[in-house]
């Protein structure tokens, strides 16, 4: 079984969702985006997403725009991104890892070279913010024939009309992104969240996850109530933002995303209580 | 002879919104039931001869159409070749080509029920003629503009303002074209139900492409049978300048299928092309990838990650190109050629000394091209440049760059 599925079946078996943290690879500088990595188990988180760094990130609010600008400017490429995926492995093979971002480094990568790549080095999924499902022979199809699940995006705008559509190649689990806007911003309506979290369960058996505007421990308990997971990022690179000293990592840099995630695993365990 | 049927190259886009490898649908799914929804919408007016006949009122009476076809005189003497001819759209409302494409999609997005436009601009062109159809059709409009570009478009920023609309400037990355169509499109996925995206330029997810280059192409129909009437016959070659290509498709889209009419493409050389980033010539300098919706010529590095470019048009100062442009490079039916900002800076006096006319730097870029190309023609041969925009906003930084005392 891919680690996705089997990390949501055993966060199911105990009553609660799983905490999907989102960090940026390459963010503030390589060597210390791979501690925050190596960390993020021990932590509580249940599931990684590392984003891969892009110079135009379109869904994204001010806090993950500055957070690959930082990995960018300090040298981050996909390959290296890759590399950092091989490292975690060496101590951990059970946390599922889903890289998420844009299509066009991996487009200029290749697709069947990235595929096997990724592969290769313990990626278990994707997540590309700028593939909907009428471009699945991009990617999709390629990474779903190489054993690696690819994560949707549903919003609100998806209506019912549209989901199965939008579900028919989803795999491991559906990101259902909390409100029409860019990551970190408000959420405008939190009792429509559960609903529509009802609504595409209705049309799937795969786990649906919330995520986009989850800050803090007590959302996370809030929302965690009907979804099978909760994605957080924005306070995380955040947390990696203030801590820096002249754009450089501090001795409390990887500490202070730890912190945050200790907090966020507390709040999932009370979603259900 | 006319090229038809399965062999015109005016048949794109396909289904999926391909001109070949290029185009599509890249957005995020919030954006995508809208994206189909405005397909609909753009094949429902499409059908409607009330739409096209709002349109053709509003292109008379509003606009100004058709724009003349001039024959300069003078230019083509100095430059001692082809006969050169403008297609004058520097005369249009609003100063350019750009309202033709405004006009056609706030009717689009009023028969859609949206309630909020916005837009993206570099020049400030397209700011000024989306804040000019909304003060018309009164609708809130707010531009997103590169910082950058605010400084050296001033004037154009003023008009916005006083047409109504809110300017946003976006200092994110260069502050310049690519930046305010990225936070337009963080605009957009906020405000989805409410709000029209009109985008400035034949790029961006399908069906803007076809969509703009629709609204633009009476520019190629207005030339051809203005042409016809002045010589009898088709122009042997013609030109446009190229940023995302809205103006340059226009131009081209009645000619793709008249092997006998070369067409030419004029982009941004910026310093050189052989300077590393110091250029927005995406397909003589770029590759292909995928940005802003659509996959096409860009300027990138070796990741993926996109450069900003150089030009010194605000304009053209743009790391892709709409994806038809992309497709008509490949199979060679265009030629595009890069044109530094000294060679514009130099067609733009030229212009404005031999015919009294100052053009929009953008425009100055195609103008180059002409005087590349009217010197190897023979002088029974006619060039024609869609002079896409007058240069009233380039006054200042023309100035500037030429030394003028800018106190005297």
């Amino acid at each position: 079984m891919n680690r996705i599925p089997a990390r949501f079946a055993a966060c199911a078996a105990a009553n609660r969702p799983a905490l999907v943290t989102f960090v940026m690879a390459g963010d503030p500088d390589p060597a210390t985006s791979q501690a925050i990595l190596d960390g993020l188990p021990a932590a509580g988180a249940d599931v990684i997403e590392l984003g891969m760094p892009f110079s135009d990130p379109m869904a994204d609010g001010v806090a993950i725009q500055m957070a690959g600008r930082r990995a960018l400017d300090a040298g981050q490429t996909l390959q290296q991104t890759l590399s950092m995926v091989e490292s975690f492995r060496k101590t951990d093979g059970e946390t599922p890892i889903i890289l998420m971002g844009y299509y066009n480094p991996i487009y200029i990568f290749g697709v069947d070279a990235f595929v096997a790549a990724a592969k290769a080095a313990g990626v278990d999924g994707l997540i590309i913010v700028d593939l909907p499902a009428e471009e699945d022979e991009e990617l999709c199809v390629p990474a779903l024939a190489a054993g690696i699940n690819f994560i949707r995006l549903t919003t609100p705008t998806t209506d019912d009309r549209r989901l199965p559509a939008v579900l028919k190649n989803t795999s491991g689990f559906v990101y259902y992104v909390s409100m029409t806007g860019i990551t970190g911003a408000a959420i405008k309506s939190r009792a429509a969240v559960a609903d529509a979290v009802r609504r595409i369960k209705s049309h799937t058996d795969l786990p649906v996850a919330v995520g986009f505007g989850i800050k803090t421990a007590a959302d996370a308990a809030e929302f965690g109530r009907h979804a099978d997971g909760i994605v957080v990022g924005t306070v995380l690179v955040d947390a990696v933002g203030n801590s820096l000293d002249n754009g450089k990592a501090t001795g409390g840099t990887v500490g202070a995303v730890r912190d945050i995630v200790t907090d966020l695993a507390s709040g999932v365990r009370l979603a259900r209580v | 002879m006319a090229v038809s049927g399965i062999n015109s190259l005016r048949l794109g886009p396909d289904e999926d919104g391909r001109f070949g490898l290029y185009g599509g649908r890249f957005v995020a799914e919030t954006l995508m039931p809208l994206i189909l929804d405005l397909e609909k919408a753009y094949r429902d007016a499409k059908a409607d001869p009330a739409f096209a006949a709002e349109i053709q009122h509003l292109a008379t009476h509003y606009t100004g159409r058709p724009s003349p076809l001039y024959f300069a005189e003078r230019l083509t003497a100095h430059l001692g070749g082809a006969k050169v001819w403008l297609k004058r759209e520097e005369l249009n409302h609003t100063g350019s080509h750009k309202i033709n494409n405004c006009l056609g999609q706030v009717l689009l997005a009023k028969r859609m029920g949206k309630t909020r436009i916005i837009a993206e601009t570099g020049a400030g062109q397209h700011g000024v003629a989306t804040a000019t159809v909304c003060a018309k059709f009164d609708l809130p409009c707010i531009v997103f503009m590169g910082a950058t570009d605010v400084a050296r478009q001033w004037p154009n920023v003023l008009r916005m303002k006083m047409l109504g609309a809110e300017v946003r400037p976006v200092t994110a990355g260069a502050g310049t074209l690519k930046d305010a169509m990225n936070e337009a499109l963080r605009d957009w996925v906020t405000n989805v139900e409410t709000t029209y995206y009109i985008i400035g330029t034949a790029a961006g997810p399908h069906p803007y492409p076809e969509m703009v280059r629709d609204f633009q192409s009476v520019i190629g129909t207005e030339l051809k049978e203005q042409f016809l009437e002045a010589e009898g016959r088709l122009p042997e070659a013609v030109v446009a300048c190229v940023g995302g290509g809205s103006n340059a498709i226009g131009t081209f889209h009645a000619f793709l299928d008249e092997p006998e009419v070369a067409l030419y493409g004029a982009e941004a050389g910026g310093y050189g092309i052989e300077v590393d980033n110091g250029h927005a010539a995406s397909m003589t300098g770029g590759r292909p990838g995928v940005l802003h919706g659509n996959r096409t010529y860009l300027l990138q590095n070796a990741d993926g990650q996109i450069l900003e470019g150089h030009s010194i048009s605000a304009g053209l100062d743009y790391p892709g190109v709409g994806p038809e442009h992309a497709f008509l490079h490949d199979t060679k039916r265009v030629t595009y050629a890069p044109i530094t900002d000294q060679e514009a800076l130099e067609a733009f006096q030229l212009l404005t000394r031999m015919e009294g006319i100052i053009p929009a730097l953008e425009s100055a870029h195609g103008l180059a091209q002409v005087m590349k190309l009217a010197p190897t023609m023979d002088k029974d041969q006619s060039v024609v440049l869609c002079l896409s925009g007058r240069g009233d906003k380039d006054v200042e930084s023309v100035g500037r760059h030429l030394g003028m005392d800018m106190n005297a």
